[in-house]
């Protein structure tokens, strides 16, 4: 069963052409790259705001919370029913999904920027008002940099939450690595399901990783032992 | 009885099948979390690489997990026993830090009071380091069944009983009452365990009568 698997996998067909692996693993990354791009222009701003001036806290809260409970599948076939019928042409099917993934990674990226900023030390921030820094220079100068930590981390489990349902999002017609487990499936092809599954999890496994490497170096040595 | 297209006697089993497969990997994974949160706690060098990889499982997409694993189980693709064994690798992966962590979080004099009492390691973990360490293990697995209950739907893809059949059922009927009663049902569900959750930990910690239970 597992050798048949790797036949699949190391069969040079399987990579090739505009259906391929290399392509489809090309389509998911762009699609989840963009959907964590845009969740993230709304989120971070909203968590800057809500961590630097405590306002809404309660809403960022139990916005946080209360995402886990959602099941996204549930979530993408509701929006591709409501909007598939008013969409035309190519981004029938992609625009759904995609705003589904925008939407399932907001809650992450906003608790962690908010979270990141609230549990900045004290200390730091009174020094740095009593230097005389105004609001946005102890915003940017030391909540962010205090905050990176926390950021990253909710910026990851954000683009875990894209990719796992961006796999998921082949079932109503998106592009990417999910081809292989629906299609597979649709034609019993346990070889083509087992291997794209593991192509999923190794990409994955490896945005992952190169996230923990960026954030290796973006954030500051100092803080890195208690993180 | 039909509610928006949905049978209500399927509703139920559907429901019972969710919460079966959503709530048996909770306790599984608690049991197994344990020893391993203990393990990293008692050598220090196992904390990183224990850490690391139950880290590692969660980042494996559920889907992804669900077609896998009977691959490595030998199990036929539509047999629940894939999706238990998933989420019981899920919530090992979330709640051994936090097994660590709750281990971690019990004072130093009281753990020294309770050696110098003469309790060895393992007495001390049951009777002193666990029962304290109740509120941060009840916290971990308020997210573990939470996310638990949403991740066991996606198992609709590949056919195994639960309540996300009502999303694919839903779909492929152009019916949007199936979908939403099972949106519904899975928060409902997702409410209930953090409630048990949440009412369990305050039964087993009656010290903590004015703070919340998290």
């Amino acid at each position: 069963m597992i050798s048949s698997v790797f036949d699949w996998l190391s069969t040079p067909a399987n990579w090739e052409g505009d259906r391929g692996i290399i392509s489809q693993t090309l389509t998911h990354l762009e699609y989840s790259l963009i959907a964590l791009v845009c969740a993230a222009l709304i989120a971070v701003p909203m968590g800057l705001y809500i961590g630097h001036t405590g306002r809404g806290r309660v809403v960022a809260v139990s916005i946080a919370g209360g995402f886990r409970a959602i099941p996204s599948l549930g979530v993408l076939f509701i929006a591709v029913l409501l909007l598939l019928p008013r969409l035309r042409g190519e981004l029938a099917f992609a625009l759904p999904s995609l705003i589904v993934l925008v939407i399932l990674a907001i809650p992450p990226i906003l608790s962690g920027v908010y979270a990141g900023i609230a549990e900045v030390d004290p200390a730091a921030r009174d020094a740095a008002k009593g230097m005389g820094m105004t609001g946005s220079q102890v915003l940017w100068q030391v909540e962010v940099p205090n905050a990176l930590p926390l950021m990253f981390s909710g910026m990851r489990s954000a683009m875990l939450q894209i990719i796992a349902t961006a796999t998921i999002a082949a079932v109503v017609g998106l592009g990417g690595l999910g081809r292989f487990l629906i299609d597979g499936q649709a034609t019993r092809d346990y070889d083509e399901m087992a291997g794209g599954a593991l192509l999923v999890a190794a990409l994955a496994l490896l945005v992952d990783f190169v996230f923990g490497l960026v954030q290796r170096f973006v954030v500051s040595p100092g803080l890195t032992k208690t993180a | 009885m039909r509610l928006w297209g949905v049978d209500l006697g399927e509703l139920i089993e559907l429901t019972l099948d969710h919460i079966y497969l959503a709530g048996v990997p909770l306790i599984v994974g608690l049991l197994l979390a344990i020893p391993l949160g203990w393990l990293a706690v008692q050598r220090k060098w196992l904390y990183g690489p224990l850490l690391a990889a139950t880290g590692l499982m969660y980042t494996i997409p559920s889907l992804a997990l669900f077609i896998i694993l009977p691959g490595i189980l030998g199990t036929q693709i539509l047999d629940p026993l894939n999706v238990l064994v998933a989420m019981t690798v899920y919530t090992i992966a979330l709640l051994t830090r936090t097994v660590a962590d709750a281990l971690q979080s019990v004072p130093d004099h009281v753990k020294q009071a309770a050696t110098a009492m003469g309790y060895s390691p393992l007495r001390r973990l049951f009777a002193v380091d666990l029962p304290l360490g109740v509120p941060v293990i009840a916290a971990g697995m308020r997210v573990a069944a939470v996310s638990n209950v949403s991740i066991v739907s996606v198992a609709a893809l590949v056919g195994v009983s639960q309540l996300g059949i009502l999303f694919t059922a839903g779909f492929n009927r152009n019916a949007m009452g199936p979908i939403l009663i099972g949106v519904v049902a899975c928060l409902i569900l997702a409410t209930l365990f953090d409630a048990i959750i949440l009412s369990v930990s305050k039964a087993l910690t009656p010290w903590q009568t004015s703070r919340s239970g998290s």
